[in-house]
């Protein structure tokens, strides 16, 4: 269990990165998520995450073994903010270190993919003329769990 | 008793994050999603049939639940 995974502060990028170095890797993958403005949607300026907090942490040490048993050469490390995101800031970093540049893709899409289905959070958007919406993602079907 | 827990829009349609429910238990997410949907104030707003978590976990509305299990009702993931 790594734990510590959410923060309120800006995510290093370096310190993912120095979370999965090693000698052994050959390659790293880095992903960020940032937060963008929605011209289409009157202009976003940032966004506030929430969190069931015990529940992400208990859902990403799941992801995370998942992601050991599928690719048991690689690293992973995560940190999700919460709390108020400004545009361009990224709300998740993960980086993901492997021996080779397939593992290391392949484990930080994984991942990504998985955090977008399975980690309780939530946000909503804070828009240029004032107004607050939470983002109720189109089309996402029923979470039911990996078991 | 079960204790329930409430997320985001939920949270505000509801007007708190955390409640206690008494209800005969071993029972079911769908029989506490029903019992809470009928009477707690707000909670009609909810959906029928929305996500829930018991005790950390994602589960499916059949899944059971006894004493002393937290319940959350999570409204669509947002995370990422």
């Amino acid at each position: 269990m790594e734990g510590g995974y959410t923060t309120r502060e800006p995510i290093s990028p370096a310190a993912l990165l120095a979370l999965v170095a090693g000698p052994d890797c050959g390659a790293t993958c880095l992903f960020l998520g940032t937060v963008r403005d929605g011209p289409e949607d009157g202009g976003v300026t940032g966004i506030e995450y929430s969190a069931y907090e015990a529940m992400a942490g208990a859902e990403l040490d799941r992801i995370l073994a998942e992601a050991r048993r599928q690719w048991p050469a690689a690293r992973v490390a995560l940190r999700h903010r919460l709390g108020l995101v400004p545009t361009e800031e990224a709300s998740i970093g993960i980086a993901a270190a492997a021996p080779h540049r397939a593992d290391a893709f392949a484990a930080c899409r994984h991942v990504i993919e998985e955090v977008k289905r399975r980690l309780p959070i939530w946000k909503k958007e804070l828009r240029a003329d004032g107004s607050v919406l939470w983002v109720d993602p189109q089309g996402r079907p029923a979470v039911v769990g990996p078991e | 008793m079960v204790r329930l827990k409430f997320f985001a829009r939920y949270a505000e349609l509801v007007g708190q994050e955390d409640l206690e429910l008494a209800l005969p238990v071993p029972t079911t997410v769908a029989e506490v999603v029903r019992r809470v949907r009928a009477g707690v104030p707000g909670a009609a707003a909810l959906p029928e049939r929305p996500l829930t978590a018991v005790n950390l976990r994602h589960v499916r509305l059949d899944a059971p639940v006894a004493d002393g299990d937290e319940v959350a009702f999570l409204p669509p993931l947002a995370g990422g």
